[in-house]
């Protein structure tokens, strides 16, 4: 068997951090294009890491993003410090959203974020409840 | 082929920022406020035309490769989005008209 080495990169991400918005998100596509990786592929994980990413600023305590590349995926896991999801089933519904009036004028909060993940992942999955992490994984399939 | 700068001269927009990008190649329009929905529905090249001035509006441009974004209305822009739009050489354009009167306008020009 061939063996070809992994990448793995680890982005904090910041409560409320508005100023690093989506710097996890643009290194990850940065890091994909210099591998080389497909146009289409590349797009879906633009997509998915910058509405994971947000999830975490806005949503959460903070949090890490962790970016895996090996030959056969590009995997993506993300885990924050709570305060958890109570209801999955509805957070992952299109137009559900807990953002505050707030959070909403700046263009956030049309509950589109999880269904966007989903969407763009040829895997998904996301596991919280109340007062706990957080943790979603979603893969891309490179062959 | 259409580019950010004729498209300047065309409808004498303001060049807030990331005048850098203004030889961008111009491949649609997409008119939105909210931004993961924005996320999900804009395409590469398209010109994004919305009222939202936050900083975030340059995340999205650079990540869905957009060749540029117009304000509409003379809205506000904050001083950490104009900054952000320079280093990131995302042309942020401003305009008096609204964001309808806008996409007439470049649909002319797309013709
Ligand atoms: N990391 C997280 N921690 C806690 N709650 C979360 C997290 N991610 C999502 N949620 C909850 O799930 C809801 C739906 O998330 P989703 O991303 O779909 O929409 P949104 O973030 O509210 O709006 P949008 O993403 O469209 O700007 C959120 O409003 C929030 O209540
Ligand atoms: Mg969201």
């Amino acid at each position: 068997m061939k063996r070809v080495g992994t990448i793995q990169i680890k982005y904090m991400i910041a409560k409320n951090d508005f100023s690093k918005a989506g710097a996890a998100a643009s290194n990850i596509k940065k890091t994909l294009r210099k591998l080389g990786i497909s146009t289409d592929v590349i797009k879906r994980v633009a997509v998915a890491a910058y509405e994971t990413e947000m999830n975490v600023i806005i949503h959460s305590h903070g949090g890490i993003m962790y970016l895996n590349i090996d030959v056969e995926k590009v995997t993506i896991i993300a885990e924050d410090k709570g305060p958890g999801i109570e209801d999955i089933e509805m957070a992952m519904k299109e137009g559900y959203s807990t953002a505050t009036s707030q959070i909403r004028e700046l263009g956030f909060g049309a509950g589109m974020g999880l269904p966007n993940i989903k969407r763009c992942a040829d895997n998904f999955e996301i596991k919280s409840s109340l007062e706990n992490s957080t943790i979603i994984k979603m893969s891309f399939n490179l062959k | 082929m259409f580019t950010v700068k004729n498209l300047v001269e065309e409808l004498k927009l303001e060049i807030v920022a990331g005048e850098r990008g203004m030889i961008n190649l111009i491949t649609d329009v997409y008119i939105g406020d909210l931004l993961s929905w924005v996320m999900a529905k804009v395409d590469d090249g398209n010109i994004w035309i919305t009222i939202q001035t936050h900083e975030n509006i340059v995340a999205v441009a650079v990540l869905k490769d957009l060749s540029c974004v117009i304000i509409s209305e003379n809205a506000m822009i904050d001083n950490d989005t104009i900054t952000r739009a320079n280093v990131e050489e995302i042309p942020l354009l401003r305009s008096s008209l609204n964001s309808y009167q806008l996409a007439l306008r470049i649909g002319e020009l797309l013709k």
